[in-house]
């Protein structure tokens, strides 16, 4: 099992190196010179150009640059903000919680639904049951996820008043950051109410993220029990006269399991783009909306680094998965 | 040698096998009576796309002065003249949506165009070439597909500069990397096979074999890739324009009208229940005959 692992980390090396590159060249290929983009429209000393130009390096060969910005990589420097001034990493974990708690609720919700839905479509295939909710799984994979947040908002915010519009938490509580996470920290406080409205201002963003990743693991869940209830072994189960909900939930589920869970590893990296729109639209203080924020800003140490922080998360949660992977089914590790 | 492939007997045994081929297809597709709907509808899409100007009671980009934000016509003060109301600054929005409805399809075949021919072509050459082609390749893939695609198309349309064209390029380079994989596994998978090897032997070239010996055999999966991509397109354009880096106001492209629309969301639910609406039922189609193409091209959803 060590030996598949370290293996599995030898293969990302490349492509972290190509991320880096890619990360790198984003500066690089945009149109114009960097020390000017940073002046903006104020303009800049043809002294003071010279002397930035040397500061930041832009004066020597590209592969050199190149190594140095490795260099502070490795070093964890990932440059600071034009706007805040802040450093990227510090700002990147201050906001990170933030999505990471929504994409967390998010994925329980598509979880807990997809599966049980998947096994229920599967069992009754064909039925009533099965068409409905293969028939609205196709409209949630199909889901404008920025408009459906919309929609969302105007009948629960706009015409029942159930939640509010945006942000994380009513600006009547205020209470130390401990964890990060404001359902954790906001129970942690003791205050009265202050977990429920945690709470609601998190519902709407947590189903609009959900929405895709529950479609595509109900789906997925179908098609993996269908191919799953055609097996020997599971005609043997049912000859040896045991019940249906034991063949289904117990020698059938199991099997099926494997390929869902990649789908669910799979569904991270469509969470984070998922939050990118989601965040915008609920003004939820979390790395996507800072992405879109930054975009617009320009300011582009923000985008450079974020692009590459992103990436590697993404990575190292394709690793677990991966892992989990090796775990649930022996095979994987010899191939 | 006498060539047997054009004789007029073995002309007509292909096209026979084709006709075969076809019908055999159209029964499997049309068994999935979804599938089916959803070509109807996109069928009526692309009609209305392509005779929006007969279609639309009123241009596009028409400002009616007098009628800003008017209700759809069975609200009240809803008015006959807009059907689905106006926009804030009196557009009719059902002219916009049916000159929308251009932006969406030419999007959707346009990226899927680029993705699909690059991708394809790639594919087809780290497959059959294998060796460090491939490992190159794959690897610059495996860099493309490790950042979140909407988040990189939108980095790149931001290095670009917005735009529909910028963001058709961002979004085709984003998606290009599934066909690439996918033609590269069938591509492992039919090289190895007995009609390649004769095909071989008997002189073809190595562009003949990719393009005419192997490549036909690996475009089902591409196909339903392709339908897949086509309502991805569309998704992702309409994000990049609701984050205002696709189409730019006054376009009609159902994100952008989104976008415009946004700070009416609580005082006009048409402005903004309509382009999504929109948006949706296109997808749905899509996916729709992307499901029934995908059931009626894979081998194994046959037998059972």
């Amino acid at each position: 099992m060590l030996g598949f692992i370290l293996k599995r980390i030898a293969l990302l090396i490349p492509t972290l190196l190509g991320i880096t590159i890619v990360s790198f060249g984003f500066v690089r290929v945009l149109p114009g010179d960097p020390v000017l983009l940073m002046a903006g429209e104020r303009g800049i000393k043809p002294e003071r150009y010279q002397k930035l130009m040397e500061q930041f390096g832009y004066d020597r060969p590209i592969w050199e640059q190149y190594f140095d910005y490795l260099n502070q990589l490795l070093h964890g420097n990932l440059g600071n903000s034009l706007v805040t001034k802040q450093p990227v990493v510090t700002e990147f974990f201050t906001l990170f919680p933030a999505t990471v708690e929504l994409s967390i609720c998010a994925l329980i919700i598509a979880v807990s639904i997809g599966i049980p839905a998947g096994i229920i479509a599967a069992s009754k295939r064909g039925s009533f049951w099965d068409q409905s909710l293969m028939g609205t799984a196709l409209v949630g994979y199909s889901m404008p996820i920025f408009w459906w947040g919309l929609l969302l908002i105007i009948v629960f915010s706009g015409w029942l008043q159930w939640t509010p519009v945006s942000g994380r938490i009513s600006l009547l509580y205020f209470f130390p950051d401990v964890t990060g996470f404001m359902l954790i920290d906001s129970l942690l406080s003791g205050q009265k109410g202050a977990f429920t409205s945690a709470l609601s201002h998190l519902v709407l963003p947590s189903i609009v993220l959900a929405t895709i990743p529950l479609a595509v693991i109900a789906r997925q869940t179908r098609s993996a029990m269908l191919e799953v209830l055609g097996e020997d072994y599971v005609r043997t189960a049912r000859a040896k006269g045991l019940s249906p909900a034991r063949v289904v939930g117990v020698h059938a589920l199991r099997n099926a399991m494997i390929p869902v869970i990649t789908v669910i590893g799979l569904s991270v990296g469509t969470l984070l783009a998922g939050a990118i729109l989601t965040e915008t639209i609920f003004s939820w203080p979390g790395i996507g909306k800072w992405m879109v924020d930054s975009i617009s800003r320009r300011d582009y140490p923000v985008v450079q680094s974020g692009l590459l922080m992103i990436a590697i998360v993404v990575m190292v949660v394709n690793l677990l998965v991966d892992m989990t992977y090796g775990l649930i089914n022996p095979r994987i590790r010899h191939d | 040698m006498t060539d047997i492939t054009n004789s007029p007997s073995a002309l007509d045994v292909k096209r026979q096998m084709r006709r075969q081929m076809l019908a055999d297809f159209w029964f499997y597709f049309s068994e999935n009576r979804g599938a089916v709907i959803g070509l109807w509808v996109f069928i009526a899409l692309v009609t209305l796309a392509v005779f929006a100007p007969v279609f639309a009671p009123h241009g596009a980009t028409q400002q009616y002065r007098d009628a800003l934000l008017v209700p759809p016509v069975w609200q009240d003060g809803g008015q006959w003249k807009f059907l689905l109301g106006t926009d804030a600054v009196g557009r009719d929005m059902l002219s916009r949506l049916i000159y929308g409805a251009r932006f969406s399809l030419f999007i959707g075949v346009v990226v899927v165009g680029i993705a699909a021919t690059t991708g394809v072509s790639v594919g087809l050459i780290a497959g059959y070439y294998r060796g460090a082609v491939d490992t190159i390749i794959m690897r610059i893939m495996d860099i493309i597909l490790a950042f979140p695609s909407l988040l990189l198309a939108l980095v790149m349309v931001a290095i670009l500069g917005p735009g529909l064209l910028n963001a058709m390029i961002a979004i085709a380079i984003v998606l290009q990397p599934h066909f690439v994989r996918l033609t590269r596994a069938s591509v492992l998978n039919e090289r190895g096979k007995d009609y390649v090897t004769s095909a071989r032997v008997a002189g073809a070239s190595p562009f003949y074999l990719m393009t005419r010996t192997i490549l036909p055999n690996c475009l089902g999966p591409v196909t339903v890739q392709a339908t897949l991509s086509f309502s991805n397109a569309i998704l992702d354009a309409a994000a990049l324009g609701f984050l205002g880096m696709g189409a730019q106001p006054p376009t009609p492209e159902w994100g952008t009208m989104l976008a415009e629309a946004r700070e009416f969301i609580l005082r006009a639910w048409w402005v903004v229940t309509f382009p999504g609406l929109a948006i949706l039922i296109t997808v749905l189609a899509v996916n729709l005959v992307g499901d029934g193409l995908r059931d009626a091209l894979d081998p194994k959803m046959k037998r059972s």
